[in-house]
């Protein structure tokens, strides 16, 4: 066999440290070199980038919860608005009310006098009509020419007995 | 027809000789020079647009390189980093040469059981060097395994001493025997081709079977050469 043939060893051993020597010092010098830059290269911009958005995400982060803590304190006083609002208008509401009750009450004891008042005309003229009323009746009936000042008093009488 | 261990004839092409010693440039130099320029070519031509997104050949070159530090990392543990040009430059040679040889008509230097004692030799040597630099004599504690009772010593250290010793001769002759056994067999089915008429398309078939198993084959000895190696190189500088 070719490989057990010794004189060829010495031509093998010397080539195969030649090239093995050159390739060596091409990856060391050339190919290595090249290869972890990039690859260096790459995981510093992928940190970079982590770095970036991690720096972005906190941003967020603190622009949301000022927006939260404004949107609250915004709520607050608005809540405290309407409440303000909503007592000075209860208090209006009832000065008016009493306002009006007081107006009405009085409006309401005017309009009883006055009620009152009328009835009681009323009642004195529905006595007169009464009397002519029985008077007239009278003439008809017994032909006799009653006198208004005679009729009056016994009319009268009558109507108290009845309750009138 | 030809023999088939013809294809490992070592040919002269440019005879030299330097004091008496035959150190002529062969068929087996010009592969080893081809593989040199095809690893450069390609690991640097690939990665000469130095894409941040790599494409498909950076991407290949990335993944050997990738591979390559792993397999160092996890197998020669901490401090192994400085000999990492040398462990990729290794399996580069070993690679090339592998897949170079199955190209038809080509060359296949790693068959020779000669060049890959020359790599396992540097790899034991230098070895065997890096662990009595880091440890000194207490390198010999390799031999004579740790918390073992002493009166076992007489058994143990000769079976650790010839266990080391043998590191270079299974490591070279498992590769250049897997090569050269390959490269038979294929050379073996293929004159069955010429040699059974119209039937040889069944060893058609089967040759190139054999040669996806022999791509496989060449990429895992090249896996091998080197892992053995970083772990040789984790007992120089972790001992044990």
């Amino acid at each position: 066999m070719p490989h057990f043939d010794a004189t060829t060893f010495a031509s093998q051993l010397f080539w195969l440290a030649v090239t093995f020597v050159t390739l060596y010092i091409l990856m060391s010098k050339v190919a290595l070199p090249r290869i972890s830059d990039i690859l260096e290269e790459r995981q510093r911009r992928i940190s970079d980038d982590l770095d970036m958005a991690e720096r972005l995400k906190a941003e967020t982060e603190a622009a949301i919860a000022t927006y939260e803590k404004a949107l609250a304190a915004a709520r607050t006083s608005a809540q405290a608005e309407i409440s303000r609002a909503m007592e000075a208008n209860a208090a209006e509401a009832a000065a008016r009310h009493a306002e009006m009750d007081a107006v009405l009450a009085a409006k309401i004891t005017e309009s009883e006098a006055r009620i009152h008042a009328a009835r009681h005309e009323a009642l004195a003229e529905v006595n007169g009509i009464a009397a002519d009323v029985a008077a007239a009746i009278v003439e008809r009936i017994a032909d006799v020419k009653a006198d208004a000042d005679t009729v009056a008093p016994v009319v009268a009488a009558v109507a108290k007995e009845r309750g009138l | 027809m030809a023999s088939p261990i013809e294809q490992f004839a070592i040919k002269p092409i440019v005879p030299i000789h330097v004091g008496g010693v035959d150190i002529s440039f062969t068929n087996s130099a010009l592969y080893m020079v081809i593989a040199v320029v095809v690893a450069t070519v390609f690991l640097t031509g690939a990665m000469s647009k130095r894409a941040l997104i790599p494409g498909r050949l950076q991407s290949v070159v990335e993944m050997i390189f990738e591979f390559v530090a792993n397999m160092l990392r996890t197998n020669a543990g901490s401090g192994s980093q400085k000999y990492f040009p040398f462990i990729f430059t290794l399996f580069m040679f070993v690679l090339v040469g592998n897949l170079l040889g199955l190209t038809p008509y080509s060359f296949t230097y790693t068959s020779h059981i000669i060049v890959t004692a020359g790599l396992a030799c540097l790899v034991f040597v230098g070895v065997t060097i890096i662990g009595f630099a880091k440890h000194g004599a207490g390198y010999l504690r390799m031999f004579f395994p740790h918390g073992a009772p002493i009166i076992l010593a007489p058994i143990l250290v000769p079976i650790e001493l010839v266990s080391y010793l043998s590191r270079p001769f299974s490591l070279s002759v498992r590769l250049a025997a897997n090569m050269t056994v390959g490269h038979i067999m294929l050379k073996v089915i293929a004159t069955f081709v010429i040699s059974l008429g119209v039937l040889g398309i069944l060893p058609f078939a089967g040759i190139m079977g054999v040669t996806i198993l022999e791509l496989g084959i060449a990429c895992l000895q090249a896996y091998i050469f080197t892992v053995l190696s970083c772990i040789y190189l984790h007992d120089a500088l972790h001992l044990h």
